[in-house]
């Protein structure tokens, strides 16, 4: 996997005017509010967000179920959606982390695409570190748990950037969970392939969460929680997730826009 | 056709293969098993806990594993030379050298050694490679006994099992299961629960042995081609004891155990230890350069080195899964993977568990047999993350899924049993998948009935649903809610 140290030497350009969005596939059909609301909280900060109608998937199901001619057909579909040398905010860590990583290995001695998945940056990540952003709470008083993918955690080593954005909300109490650190049991098609290993890993991070008795988790990977939010509404768990561009957008405007 | 021809043809295709056949089988009755679940996961948190004490400087690990994967490196893209520069050493230094390219090989090179001595009782110091050769079967077969003598090693045989760890082999016992298992097969035994106790009976069991065999069979941690001496690690003193106190002293290791310098010991050593189970330093450190010499007091006569293949070559052949042989065997990738925290060492079916074991074994026993375990991953990373020789362990995991799932016809044929993952229906679905994912017009139609027939969605998505509900699509795609936006659409879903 990629060297955590890898983002201690990112160099993160200026602020930009104009952004890309890779909204993931995921969020396009199933989550597009997740989507809105990351788009609002960037336009808040001054930039406009470009959404290519050309983009689909990332490629990683077929590149992790081991289909690389087709992944790579996907891959080289997604690079032509997005010309020129803008940032591309993309709204997960899993498929940033392919990318950002995954490309440059595929196509590897490639100076093109290297320099494409350069601009590649998480969405957390691109908040922190190149909008330096700072957020003004007017929520109320709340603990919540973060569940960072492992995808954003160590191919994109930016497990810190959710809990810094987590952090300037003044009523917003972070609560640690035991083992946060350990996956969900996504990791997409093995959640299918080996559904019973991957039902034992979400028991056991559902059962973690709710043990850190807080009403909502955030997350800025709408994979993991797919899964995460299904374990726990089979159990009829009152705890819910919620992605961390619609909580950090919730908390900050006066009133509450979107769930 | 006497027993031994028989066990050759049964042997050739390792009994491994079988149990790493039924790994879905093994993983369901095990994930069933409370008490192995609970066995683990302690076991694995207190390991975690070791190693993250034992690096304290985060620069310093850091440092030390680049080093280490630098070494590994060097030794492996010199391996053919350093073999033979190993030999000769170690040759000039009075220790013979023996080459199986098979596990029978080996097995048969070992008994032969055996019978020429004329040895009746073995004691064995921790050696997976043997593990691997299924060596004590094979001899019990010609009638030599084979003591296990390290105490996990000896709990499992005791158990009539297999290690489900390749450096705690008996940790998915808790100390009642093992008091049980003592008091059903030591004479005289004191039956009671203490760790420490129960671990002073063991012992004294194996004291006694130690001095009646006639020979000790021990594994290798660093070969060192330079000076031609074998390393072994080891904390109960009893891998001293197998490579001293018995005339006939046998070593047997992987061939990718070669280090090129003596000095490239001490930080691999360093890094073996503390990411193994958070020592500073092993008990013991045994350096071992030739048989007893005139005037010496104790040693054996006789030392021999059996180096094996068995698949090892074939992953030395490919640039990216030669990094696969990086590998000090220290645990730690098990230690803190998930899925072997949940399913434990033995539904692998393979002498190597947890992510080091899905990269190893299909060199080993071919990928029809094992194609099941490189997608037995859900690539979180944890493994990669605290490799200390830095085996980028995800990466190689794709690419055995690669292998597994390519045409069996393709020309490159970089492994044994490639192709034989692949499904005829999934290819074509992947195909499809492309297919519609390279086309956004294609795409948008696809999402656009999607979502326009969510109510239709079933609610029964096979393993999914399983365990979790099935996710509804939106009523709208991100897609047409921005192509509306740019229209001045303001269409909140």
């Amino acid at each position: 996997m990629t060297n955590l140290n890898s983002q201690h030497l990112r160099k993160y350009p200026e602020k930009p005017q104009q952004v890309y969005l890779f909204g993931t596939c995921l969020i396009d059909s199933f989550f597009p509010n997740s989507g809105l609301d990351a788009i609002s909280l960037l336009e808040r900060e001054g930039i406009e967000v470009i959404y290519p109608q050309g983009q689909t998937c990332c490629g990683q199901p077929a590149y992790n179920s081991g289909y690389l001619d087709e992944a790579k057909q996907v891959a080289r579909q997604q690079i032509q959606q997005f010309p020129g040398d803008m940032p591309i905010v993309v709204l997960s860590g899993s498929c940033g982390g392919m990318m950002r990583h995954h490309y440059a290995d595929i196509f590897k001695g490639d100076g093109e695409i290297q320099a494409f998945c350069d601009r590649i940056f998480e969405f957390t990540e691109f908040l922190v570190h190149v909008l330096d952003i700072q957020l003004d709470d007017k929520g109320d008083k709340e603990r919540v748990a973060l569940h960072t993918s492992c995808a954003a955690r160590r191919e994109m080593g930016v497990h810190i950037t959710g809990r810094k954005l987590l952090g300037q909300l003044n009523q917003v109490e972070l609560v640690t969970h035991d083992y946060e650190s350990e996956c969900c049991g996504f990791g997409g098609t093995f959640s299918v392939k080996h559904g019973d290993i991957s039902a034992a890993m979400v028991a056991d991070k559902s059962r973690h969460l709710e043990n850190a008795e807080v009403l909502r988790y955030i997350s800025a990977d709408w994979g993991c929680m797919m899964n995460i939010n299904g374990a726990l509404d089979y159990r009829n768990s009152k705890l819910k997730g919620q992605h961390i561009a619609t909580f950090l957008l919730n908390r900050t405007q006066k009133q509450e826009s979107r769930s | 056709m006497n027993n031994a021809a028989q066990y050759k043809i049964k042997v050739q295709e390792s009994k491994y293969a079988n149990s790493a056949r039924a790994f879905r089988e093994n993983v369901a009755r095990d994930l069933d098993n409370s008490e192995l679940r609970e066995n683990f996961r302690g076991a694995m948190d207190y390991l975690v806990d070791k190693r993250k004490s034992a690096f304290s400087e985060r620069e310093e690990l850091d440092c030390l594993r680049q080093q280490c994967k630098l070494i590994k490196q060097r030794c492996l893209v010199k391996l053919p030379l350093l073999l033979e520069q190993l030999e000769q050493q170690l040759e000039q230094n009075g220790i013979v050298v023996h080459w199986a390219e098979s596990i029978t090989d080996a097995n048969e090179i070992i008994a032969q050694l055996i019978e020429r001595n004329n040895g009746k009782s073995v004691v064995k110091g921790k050696s997976m490679v043997s593990e691997e050769t299924a060596l004590n079967d094979y001899l019990e077969l010609q009638g030599v006994e084979c003591l296990e003598s390290d105490m996990g090693e000896y709990i499992v045989q005791l158990a009539k099992e297999h290690p489900s760890h390749i450096i705690m082999p008996a940790i998915h016992q808790n100390k009642q299961q093992v008091a049980k298992l003592f008091a059903e097969n030591i004479d005289g035994f004191d039956y009671n629960t203490d760790v420490d106790t129960l671990i002073q009976q063991g012992r004294q069991v194996l004291r006694d042995k130690f001095c009646q065999a006639d020979v000790g069979i021990s594994g290798v941690n660093f070969a060192v081609a330079e000076t031609g001496t074998l390393c072994l690690v080891e904390n109960e003193g009893n891998g001293r004891m197998c490579t001293t106190v018995p005339d006939l002293h046998i070593a047997i290791t992987g061939i990718e155990k070669v280090v090129e310098y003596l000095a490239d010991v001490p930080p691999l050593l360093s890094l073996l230890t503390r990411s193994a189970t958070g020592q500073a330093i092993s008990t013991y450190f045994n350096m071992i350069s030739h048989p007893r010499q005139d005037g010496e007091k104790d040693g054996p006569k006789q030392v021999h080195l059996v180096l094996l293949d068995n698949g090892r070559s074939q992953a030395f052949a490919d640039d990216e899964l030669r990094q696969t042989l990086q590998c000090i065997r220290c645990g730690a990738c098990m230690n803190h993977c998930p899925v072997y925290t949940r399913i434990g060492g033995h539904a692998y079916g393979t002498v190597y568990p947890g992510p080091i074991g899905k990269m190893i074994s299909p060199h080993m026993l071919g990928l029809e047999a094992t194609k099941d375990l490189p997608t037995a991953s859900s690539l979180c990373g944890a493994c990669g993350e605290v490799c200390p020789v830095k085996i980028p362990i995800p990466k190689i995991l794709l690419r055995l899924r690669q292998e597994s799932v390519k045409p069996k016809s393709d020309d490159k044929q970089v492994m044994k049993g490639q192709g034989a993952g692949r499904k005829a229906l999934e290819a074509k679905i992947w195909k499809a998948w492309s297919l519609v994912h390279k086309r956004p017009v294609l795409y948008r139609t696809s999402m656009w009935f999607l979502t326009r027939l969510r109510g239709l969605m079933p609610k029964k998505l096979g393993a999914w649903t399983k365990v979790r509900t099935a996710p509804k699509p939106a009523a709208k795609t991100l897609h047409e809610l921005m192509a509306q936006r740019s229209r001045g659409i303001r269409d909140e879903v």
